[in-house]
């Protein structure tokens, strides 16, 4: 591929001249090895991959075009995955061995090599491509359309599919106000757990007086389960620098901000690549295109603090400080950042700009539901077949994002609940499956969209365990500053733990429901306002969990240890003796050929047995 | 000992240069610090307050909010435990647990012979691996406790610099 960065863009037509002979050479015949290099794919050794395919190159006369490293695809479950044009061949966990082979036959060879294609579980048919992948069939990919196609670290392949053409749309054919007008008709809402309009964000903001504006993506993307933001970022992170510059022109801002979480180096990385990238070629700093706007960017890494996802948290942070909220009767649009005017929206939500300028708002606006427009990311995981990310048309309902996309409940456990929103969201149980899934209907749950967690969870999680884990995060994540979160917190915590271990009390139930409705109205933070809410949802659809625990110290689903014992079954036993030599308490009796038995009086309920059994006849009951 | 403090003192304005001196910009230069110390030496961060004109404090605010900064050294190893929601259900709680126990370390401490740091952190993002371990740099996926404890307990003692080095 031609070297585009550095060439200077003095303007739009300039930035199209460089795509038509980009775009020339990107022929659909051409050779290429396309690597995910995602997280997920890259812990899975997709690096090396990478290294073999080169090296392959290197060492053949057959011309091929590329071998590129490709942002996330989503399908992590089925990583690291290759993908090979001419023909889109979709290839799922290849190992080191599987290169050669994949050359030879694929590359050079054109043909396909059957084994490492993707078999459906249930029908046994092979998918050549991923389109013919049912986890990919059911989605609509708009923020996600680029991963997976393009060279996260190549501006020249963003530019060639089609990148910074909304840039240059906005800026030469619409005047701040329209750009306005075009988002306020997509109705796009904020993805990062609020669901607040977008426009009337950017519209206050550009209202407010003062000067400079800023505007922030929040990439701080801290809900455990959560992996949306972080995949974008690393995958296309132009299209969150291109959607950042549109929204800046709209609102009148010179300076952008991008904090990005701790935990998420590569995007870091990536990020900070492609900022030097568009600066390099003018799409960023003074003058962009000509156009006589001016606007850069730069990028903070966050210290580790999950309430840093909070707006003005963020800000603090920012500003070098702990970061801890402060009230809002004073909006960020108007005093925010260094009290000056500032626009926050996450990445998501930014990615998801170029797409409406391109196609229009009324485009965007005909996808979902009557409130929630357009598509939304999801990470699907837990205890699903299909783990990975998704991205789905607002409206379509929890059941087929979890059935059709991510294949079900995995080992044939029994759905339990789907828990969404991260820890301010809330567990929904089988009977809602059928609820669409919009900003408002998962509210009516008593859950939220939140940023996109979806944690399927079988008949092996407790659901009051659960709520402690919650809640556990929650305490250690509160920031401190004010009363409610941080003694509700710890004091709910408390009666949780009790219920845990067996030793609940009437009236337990009622206290969390009490302290949980302080919280809500008396927490200075969005985040302290919904920490009750895994609690609360909880209690609503799984009440019977938490009266067996209290009433019977009783764990129905045989998680809280103490609450269930453990059992040698006779005729699975095969007395092979490991169980009688790992056990600590000397618990267990037996000998040859004659099942063993454990000693409850002597029990110390520590698990190991049934860790080590390699028959699984050690029971929980 | 003068040579020393000349080069703390070039290290210090060094990291203030990076950010124009903007006082705003004083968590990326305590990362900075870090990143260059390895944890964030007393008289280090003493010296960075005095020159944005700062109070001790504030920086010892920042230190110990963010989950990330370090005030002591950090063992030999990085070993990071993911406790994100996903990993907690598939056992990660008792993972963290068999660690602590075993090489007797809180989590975010070091381990009494320095060998290594551990930190549990809530999702590192990579769900479909759970549970994951990530030690110095390397993730490894579906962690049992057996497995952890042996990935730790084979961890080398000796300094690996020779052979970093011999590899770049």
């Amino acid at each position: 591929m031609i070297q585009a960065s550095g060439q200077q863009l003095g303007s739009a037509s300039d930035l199209e001249a460089i795509r038509d002979r980009l775009g020339k050479q990107r022929s659909d015949d051409a050779k290429c090895v396309r690597i995910c290099i995602g997280t997920g794919c890259a812990a899975k050794g997709s690096r090396k991959l990478y290294e073999l395919f080169t090296k392959a190159v290197e060492e053949t006369d057959t011309k091929v075009e590329a071998v590129t490293c490709v942002g996330c695809h989503g399908f992590c479950e089925r990583g690291p995955i290759v993908v090979i044009q001419p023909g889109n061949v979709f290839y799922q966990r290849v190992e080191e061995p599987d290169v050669v082979e994949i050359f030879r036959e694929t590359v050079i060879g054109g043909r396909v090599v059957e084994r490492l294609l993707y078999e459906d579980p249930d029908t046994g048919d092979k998918a050549a491509t991923c389109d013919e992948i049912p986890f990919y069939r059911v989605q609509e990919r708009i923020v996600l359309a680029h991963n997976g196609e393009i060279d996260p670290t190549s501006i020249e392949e963003y530019i060639a599919v089609g990148g910074y053409a909304a840039l240059a749309k906005a800026l030469t054919t619409m005047a701040p106000e329209e750009v306005l007008e075009e988002v306020d008709r997509s109705g796009l809402r904020g993805r990062g757990g609020g669901g607040f309009s977008t426009a009337r964000k950017w519209r206050s903001c550009r209202k407010a007086p003062g000067d400079p504006k800023y505007v922030i993506c929040n990439g701080d993307e801290g809900d455990p389960g959560a992996f949306m933001d972080r995949s974008i970022m690393e995958g296309n992170p132009h299209s969150v620098i291109e959607g950042m510059i549109i929204g800046a022109y709209a609102i009148g801002s010179s300076r952008g901000y991008i904090y990005v979480r701790n935990e998420y180096p590569l995007a870091v990385v990536h990020l900070k690549g492609a900022i030097d990238d568009a600066r390099a070629m003018g799409l960023l700093g003074e003058n962009i295109l000509g156009t006589g706007f001016s606007f850069d960017i730069r990028i903070n890494r966050g210290g580790g603090a999950f309430v840093c996802g909070e707006s003005t948290a963020l800000m603090a942070s920012l500003e070098g400080r702990p970061g801890e909220p402060r009230a809002k009767y004073v909006h960020t649009v108007e005093s925010g950042l260094h009290a000056r005017p500032t626009n926050l929206n996450n990445a998501e939500t930014w990615a998801n700009v170029p797409a409406i300028i391109n196609r229009g708002g009324d485009w965007f606006a005909s996808i979902g539901t009557e409130g929630s427009k357009g598509t939304k990311v999801f990470s699907l995981v837990g205890q699903v077949v299909n783990t990975g990310l998704v991205e789905v048309p607002m409206g379509i309902t929890l059941r087929r994002i979890i059935e059709e996309i991510g294949g079900g409940v995995k080992e044939g456990g029994t759905f339990k609940a789907v828990q969404t929103g991260g820890p301010s969201g809330g567990c929904i149980p089988a009977e809602h499956l059928d609820t669409r899934v919009d900003f408002d209907e998962l509210t009516k749950l008593g859950s939220m969209m939140g940023s996109g967690g979806m944690i399927v969870m079988d008949q092996n999680s407790c659901m009051v365990n659960v709520a402690r884990y919650f809640l556990n995060f929650l305490r250690e994540e509160s920031c401190g500053k004010c009363t409610p979160c941080r003694e509700g917190l710890a004091q709910m915590l408390h009666i949780l733990d009790r219920i845990t271990h067996g030793k609940g009390q009437q009236g337990d139930v009622e206290k969390l429901e009490q302290l949980a409705e302080l919280l809500e109205v008396t927490a200075l933070c969005a985040l302290g306002k919904t920490a009750a809410n895994p609690v609360l949802s909880t209690i609503r659809y799984f009440r019977d969990e938490y009266d067996a625990h209290i009433n019977d110290a009783r764990c129905p689903a045989k998680e809280c240890r103490g609450l269930f014992r453990y059992k040698i079954d006779e005729d699975e036993c095969k007395a092979c003796g490991i169980c009688l030599k790992e056990c600590p308490a000397d618990a267990i009796t037996g000998e040859k050929k004659v099942p063993h038995v454990i000693d409850q009086e002597k029990c110390t309920l520590c698990g190991m047995c049934w860790d080590k059994c390699p028959f699984a006849a050690v029971l929980k009951v | 000992m003068t040579e020393k403090t000349t080069t703390r003192d070039e290290l210090i304005e060094d990291i203030i240069d990076r950010y124009d001196g903007e006082t705003g910009m004083l968590i990326p230069m305590m990362q900075d610090l870090q990143t260059e110390c390895g944890y964030l030496p007393a008289d280090e961060l003493r010296r960075l307050a005095e020159r944005l004109d700062l109070p001790v404090s504030r920086l010892y605010a920042v230190a110990t909010f963010y989950s990330s900064f370090r005030l002591a050294p950090k063992g030999l190893h990085e070993v990071t435990l993911c406790i994100g929601t996903v990993c907690y259900l598939k056992g990660a709680g008792r993972i963290s647990e068999a660690i602590c126990s075993e090489f007797q370390v809180e989590p975010g401490g070091t381990t009494p012979d320095g060998l290594f740091s551990y930190l549990p952190v809530n999702c590192v993002g990579a769900c479909a691996l759970a549970p994951v371990m990530i030690v110095d740099g390397e993730y490894h996926d579906g962690v049992s406790v057996d497995a952890a404890m042996e990935i730790l307990r084979t961890l080398p003692a000796e300094e690996i610099d020779s052979e970093q080095e011999a590899q770049t």
